[in-house]
């Protein structure tokens, strides 16, 4: 029987104690005796979200390969146990052995979105792991942070001993070798942190010093010892057929958010559009193979018994081998009983067939993604989808029996007019006036338009890293301007407008362009009790508001700057291969309203062919239209 | 073809609800690659059904499930192929075939027996055999045992006593009691460590349901202990159906051999 690390009475008091028990089918058993390296990785939220990443089975997967090593897990505890843990000072564990997290060799946490900051100081102190890398003594884990926000680490750079920038496939095997080596040297903490931001794609934060213009502005980013590079290279797998990826992925016993297989069939975006961070970040494109694709999909459905499996990227309409697949996974797999789900696809004659083949028609609803309201401004983002295609799409989709549509847009964007903002209304009418154009003895009823807005909030290392953040104010007039236009519309009744929390989208945007003064912050506001920010009923503005006083650091001056074209970021220092020239052109193509064609068209430039693979080693192809996409 | 899946559910097991434990046999019956029985329509489910929900915490060496399958093979080769794809802490202990007419389990459900047992590391007066036998008689004396049951919206007495079959202190005397082996040839799921304190046969299903943590409760206050849940594991021993000559183990009722 497996020991666990919480008594019977606690887990009995706790929501959820399956988050805590481990044990899942396909979890890694290994004997602690046999393995010289226990690499602890965290994702900071509640366990269903947490275990529905698929980087981490990646890595969990890929490190549990070596019998050196033995990766466990661990995830936030939700506040009824975080208080429980507190109260009786029981160490924060890992769910494999049940043991402390402060015994690993390493803790990794991944950063997938800016609010969880101060989850991770939460699993920190639970663990008993000094809060400020610099602090920590010999023996404490070696926290190493990863994920799109370790693109800009610096605003939560003191708790950690390093970022791996990049993807995880290709440094760690490398990291762990160096770190046997340096643990039977029997050297000192400082000196692995020494070999390891040799590493390509390592970041050591203690080993820079940021030095501030009177303004509050970067004007030196210097590194103070002769092992950290002046630039950290992003790492990039090239072979994403022959690389790692899970076979057997965890089970959990609760439903969590992403209760299926995912199969990720490419990496990367062509599309450029100008306010996504991840299509910048991730390039070039690089698609897996379709046999490769095939047969994970087969091995994972039996290993984990799953009753779906969803295609994951950031553009499946952009895989060049979809209809092939997706037609050998409904034959393959439609008859014993599994769903097939694709998200991101481009509504088309062929979306259309597959999606009146594993959905049911009367249930499911279309999905589109305009992000604008007008031509103008999506040309201004650079996001490729037409009206005509949005029409046309949604028209095909009624004419086969859809009455659903959700649409999505973005309020604040760069060079936004109210007119952008009634084009959202606008559009959602017309779709629901195509609607109508159908004979009423061939409807299905009524037609159901959610148009959904969120805040933009500007990201380092995309064309608008420039530009201001909206305020609350302004973001508030937006939406009910917006709200205002759409009951102006003949539909009115047909369209349901949902719009998000101004509060939390501008912390977000704080940390997303924040530097190393904001560690401070983060750490007061955690010490005032801030946890689960991202979670709107814990989400503590209050708090936060005095903890940004008491260090004397301004939102306004992280969100509302339209930042000079020579700035220095914080981020700087991370080469992601597009190259900061491009981000500005593109910023000035932006304004100039000029569309720039994706990668499969025509070669920008942007920096991203230094890695050598993916599309941009491809032939280009003119005919590709440029305004594919969704 | 219908069959019966026998299961226990122990150790960390316990803090997995019902639907999960739905979820999870889904899952298992997928990976083992049995052909199982699908519902018609766009989501088409396994047609599967439990016998009864056991509360969280609650360990059993008798859960039961009802499937139906399009194929068959020997009782031992299905038990085999599904503990193949199993954790250690739920695992098949029989597997029947049954007849077409069979019933529901859960409507042919009469009664289960449990035993109460203390945790490790937790003290209770009951752990005194002598004592615990005296009022267990003495409990069961009783013409009426009324607790108040409280629902959302009401309080009202109600009188359980019809609903508490048998109890004894030892599984020994138990099976006395009931004439009947329930442990011969069988290692108890139940955590080594807890120390039996009372056996019951309570009645179970649609018409009365009697729950074991309401009798241990009531059985605390009338032999004048504290009564603390934390203390006990309560571990559920067997289910039964009734047929015309009492009650038969849910593994035997309209069971069929292949």
């Amino acid at each position: 029987m497996r020991k666990l690390a919480l008594s019977d009475e606690i887990l009995l008091s706790v929501e959820k104690p399956a988050r805590y028990i481990g044990g899942e089918i396909n979890m890694a058993v290994k004997n602690l005796a046999d393995v010289d390296i226990r690499f602890c990785m965290c994702f900071p939220d509640v366990y269903e979200i947490g275990m529905s990443h698929l980087g981490i089975q990646i890595i969990y997967d890929m490190l549990n390969l070596r019998d050196d090593i033995y990766c466990e897990r661990v995830y936030s505890p939700w506040t009824d146990l975080d208080k429980i843990l507190r109260d009786k000072n029981i160490p924060l564990f890992a769910l494999e052995s049940q043991q402390p997290v402060k015994d690993f060799d390493f803790l990794g946490i991944t950063l997938q979105y800016e609010m969880c900051y101060t989850n991770i100081l939460q699993v920190l102190d639970l663990s008993g792991i000094t809060l400020d890398a610099a602090d920590r003594k010999e023996g404490e884990p070696f926290v190493i942070g990863g994920g799109p926000c370790a693109y800009n680490p610096e605003p939560i750079a003191d708790f950690f001993d390093m970022f791996y920038i990049g993807e995880g496939e290709t440094v760690y095997y490398e990291l762990m070798d160096r770190y046997k080596e340096w643990k039977a040297s029997g050297k000192g903490r400082k000196e692995f942190l020494k070999i390891a931001a040799k590493l390509p794609g390592i970041y050591v934060p203690q080993f820079y010093q940021p030095v501030y213009n009177k303004d509050g502005t970067l004007a030196e980013f210097k590194p103070l010892v002769p092992e950290a590079p002046a630039k950290v290279v992003k790492q990039v797998e090239c072979s994403l057929s022959e690389t790692y990826y899970p076979e057997k992925p965890l089970v959990p016993y609760i439903k969590v958010t992403q209760d299926r297989v995912v199969l990720e069939i490419q990496r990367g975006c062509i599309r450029g559009c100008r306010f996504c961070q991840a299509g910048m970040l991730y390039r070039p494109i690089r698609p897996r193979s379709l046999s490769f694709l095939k047969q994970r999909a087969k091995e994972m459905l039996k290993s984990t018994g799953h009753e779906e499996i969803t295609l994951s990227s950031l553009s499946s309409s952009d895989y060049k081998d979809l209809k092939e697949l997706v037609y050998w996974l409904i034959d393959e797999f439609k008859d014993q009983g599994i769903n097939i789900s694709l998200p991101s696809l481009r509504i088309d004659e062929f979306a259309l067939d597959v999606m009146s083949k594993v959905q049911d028609v009367r249930k499911s609803s279309l999905t589109f993604a305009p992000e604008a309201g007008t031509q103008r401004l999506r040309n201004v983002i650079n996001k490729g989808l037409t009206e005509d295609d949005i029409l046309n799409g949604a028209m095909e989709a009624f004419k086969g029996g859809w009455n659903r549509v959700k649409l999505y847009f973005m309020l604040g964007l760069p060079g936004e007019t109210y007119n952008d903002i009634e084009g959202i209304a606008v559009l959602s009418d017309q779709i629901a006036r195509q609607y109508y154009t159908i004979p009423k003895e061939e409807r299905n009823g009524r037609v159901n338009i959610v148009t959904s807005t969120s805040i933009f909030v500007p990201k380092p290392f995309t064309p608008f890293q420039w530009s201001p953040m909206d305020t609350k104010e302004q973001a508030r007039q937006k939406r009910d301007f917006l709200l205002s236009k759409v009951r102006e519309q003949l539909n009115a009744k047909s369209i349901k407008y949902n719009c998000h929390d101004a509060d939390v989208s501008e912390l977000e945007g704080v940390f997303a362009r924040g530097d190393r003064k904001l560690c401070n912050v983060i750490r007061q506001a955690y010490e005032s009790g801030c946890i689960y920010d991202a979670w709107t009923e814990y989400f503590q503005p209050d708090k936060w508001e005095q903890a940004f006083k008491d260090n004397n650091a301004d939102m306004e001056f992280y969100l509302r700057r339209e930042r000079a074209e020579d700035e220095l970021f914080p981020w700087d220092f991370i080469d992601i291969g597009v190259t900061k020239k491009f981000l500005l052109d593109e910023y000035n193509n932006s304004q100039a309203e000029t569309v720039t064609p994706n990668c499969r068209r025509q070669c920008s430039g942007c920096g991203a062919a230094k890695f050598q693979c993916g599309v941009c080693v491809e032939n280009r192809d003119a005919t590709v239209p440029l305004d594919l996409g969704n | 073809m219908k069959a019966r899946i026998k299961f226990t559910k122990a150790g960390s097991m316990r803090f997995i609800g019902h639907l999960d434990v739905m979820r999870y046999f889904q899952k298992a019956m997928r990976r083992a690659e049995i052909n199982v029985s699908y519902s018609q329509g766009f989501s088409p489910h396994q047609l599967m059904s439990f016998t009864s929900p056991l509360g969280i915490g609650l360990s059993s060496d008798a859960e039961y499930l009802d499937i139906t399958l399009e194929e068959t093979d020997t009782p031992q080769v299905m038990a085999d192929r599904i503990n193949a794809v199993m954790n250690d802490e739920i695992r098949v202990k029989g597997f029947t075939y049954l007849k077409d007419s069979a019933k529901p389990s859960m409507a042919a459900l009469v009664a289960c027996d449990y035993i109460i047992a203390v945790k490790p590391g937790k003290s209770s007066p009951l752990e005194e055999a002598a004592f615990t036998k005296e009022k267990a008689c003495k409990f069961m004396l009783q013409d009426k045992i009324e607790v108040l049951k409280k629902t959302k919206k009401s309080e009202k007495l109600i009188d359980i006593k019809q609903g508490i079959y048998n109890m004894a202190c030892s599984l020994k005397d138990f099976e006395e009691m009931v004439s009947g082996k329930l442990t011969e040839n069988v290692e108890l799921c139940l955590d080594k460590e807890c120390k039996a304190v009372l056996c019951c046969r309570l009645a179970s299903g649609s018409v009365t349901n009697i729950k074991p943590g309401l009798v241990l409760e009531e059985f605390c206050r009338f032999a004048g202990v504290p009564y603390d849940e934390t203390v006990y594991q309560v571990h559920r021993l067997e289910m039964y159906a009734e047929t015309g000559g009492g009650f038969v183990p849910m593994m035997e009722y309209d069971a069929v051999q292949l």
